[in-house]
């Protein structure tokens, strides 16, 4: 897992209390809605997020640019590659 | 003998328009929404369209929408889903004396959970007072939650006001709006609420469908985990029928609500009026300006209310004591006893809510009927005409 810290993003996604398959289904339908370039921001306290996010982003062609870990959840940045 | 129903807050009739919006999708419609085919998608289509429909009744975003089974599971939703999501902000609660039990409960069983819950009294028109919340407010509370409107005595709570001083101090702000919708406008904005709780039935949509506003930006932990319906906030395949009758009751309620109230005010005044003029020892409760325009509830000395319900019926008159405690437990409402009322004044408790289809003529039928069976009661009730001491009450603690 790549970690990082103090990431901006242009958009932001709150899944936090929703789990498997929201924390894939809604970032999608986000993203679709963004520009090429873009950084996607995905707050979320769902384990599952851990592995699938970083997967998920590899088989849609986006770019995973890591993780920021709080007290309460997870955030995880997502440049969007394509359309 | 005629029938006149009266009893308007514990159930509607489908209306025939709503009826008619949900046969297809008991047949024909009857694909799963969730399907990516075409028969899946149309459904899907429809149930959006209804969540539009039920949305633009309060002034919300259709995203702000979770359909759920009923009123009462919007408001369980409400409650322990902010419980759950925001405790680890805090576990403080507040909610009014007065709410309905599916309110009540749900503080109840989050203070076996180790919350703290405070429940804040009402003055004896059941106003909640804003400077009483206010003080109540710590700063590990999360969630309050204070009705828009009481089914039993038809007081409309000042919300946006109370709402403001939550939202000042950062603490989600919910309201149950079951008794409300349908009956005076509602717009989610101008209330400032973060969460609104709505029932189908309550604007002629069938039993088994409720919805719940929700604001965004406040987090809701589910009840119903599962799959990925109501975007995974509440699983489960929808009531697809329901939610189409909820969506079509809604469109015809923002459509007919000034007329409505207007008809239903007037009825009311009138069998208001007609009551306290020709029965006797008889208070109007609730607050008399600060209510439901069709929403007429008294407390008849010296009468058990459920007595006064079945006499009226065989006279084919349908009301209600307003309480499950009064009618089923024989335990006094709560809420009668938070407004200060006497316990022997509070077992006369009777119900009258009026909706469109009533008319001046069932008004009057009322007035006939009511006089001489309040008469026929008082003649058979061993307290009638004596001084009651005052004593214990047995009021639901639920």
């Amino acid at each position: 897992m790549k970690f990082i810290k103090h990431q901006d993003a242009d958009e932001s996604l709150d899944l936090v209390c929703r789990m498997c398959p929201m924390h894939l289904l809604e970032p999608g339908d986000k993203l679709k809605c963004m520009r090429k370039g873009q950084v996607l921001e995905v707050l979320t306290d769902y384990d599952g997020a851990l592995e699938d996010i970083p997967d998920w982003c590899q088989k849609c062609g986006h770019e995973f640019i890591g993780m920021e870990e709080d007290d309460e959840n997870y955030k995880f940045y997502i440049k969007k590659k394509r359309d | 003998m005629k029938a006149v129903y009266l009893d308007h807050a514990s159930a509607t009739p489908v209306r025939k328009e709503v009826l008619e919006a949900m046969l297809p999708y008991f047949s024909e419609q009857f694909a799963n929404p969730s399907n990516v085919y075409d028969l899946g998608s149309k459904v899907k289509e429809a149930l959006e369209e209804a969540r539009a429909n039920v949305a633009g009744l309060i002034g919300a975003n259709p995203a702000q929408i979770i359909f759920t089974s009923s009123g009462a599971e919007a408001n369980n939703l409400a409650v322990k889903g902010v419980a759950f999501a925001r405790q680890k902000k805090g576990k403080h609660i507040i909610v009014s004396a007065i709410e309905h039990h599916s309110v009540l409960n749900s503080a109840r069983f989050l203070e076996r959970l180790d919350f703290e819950a405070t429940f804040l009294p009402v003055d004896q028109n059941g106003l909640v007072d804003p400077e009483r919340l206010a003080k109540a407010i710590r700063p590990e509370t999360i969630l309050v939650s204070v009705m828009h409107a009481n089914t039993e005595i038809g007081t409309i709570e000042p919300i946006s006001e109370l709402a403001s001083i939550c939202k000042e101090k950062d603490v989600a702000f919910h309201t149950d709006a079951v008794a409300s919708v349908g009956n005076t406008p509602l717009d989610v904005n101008a209330l400032n609420v973060d969460l609104l709780s709505l029932s189908g039935p309550s604007v002629g949509a069938p039993k088994g469908v409720g919805a719940l506003y929700f604001n965004k930006k406040v987090r809701l932990m589910p009840l119903i985990h599962g799959g990925i319906q109501e975007n995974g906030r509440r699983a489960g395949t929808e009531n697809v029928p329901g939610i189409i009758g909820f969506g079509t009751a809604a469109a015809l309620a923002k459509k007919e609500l000034p007329d409505k109230i207007d008809h239903v005010r007037r009825l009311r005044d009138r069998l208001v009026k007609g009551i306290l003029k020709n029965v006797g020892k008889v208070t109007y409760t609730g607050h008399p300006e600060k209510r439901l325009p069709g929403h007429a509830s008294f407390c008849f000395e010296a009468i058990e209310g459920e007595a006064l319900i079945f006499m009226l019926a065989q006279n084919g008159i349908y009301s209600n004591t307003g309480s499950a405690c009064a009618s089923k437990a024989l335990k006094t409402s709560p809420v009668l006893v938070a407004i200060g009322l006497r316990a022997d004044l509070a077992q006369g408790s009777t119900v009258f809510t009026i909706d469109a289809g009533n008319t001046e003529e069932e008004i009057d039928y009322v007035l006939e009927k009511l006089p001489p069976v309040v008469d026929r009661l008082r003649w058979l009730s061993p307290i009638w005409g004596k001084e009651i001491p005052e004593f214990e009450t047995d009021a639901c603690k639920h």
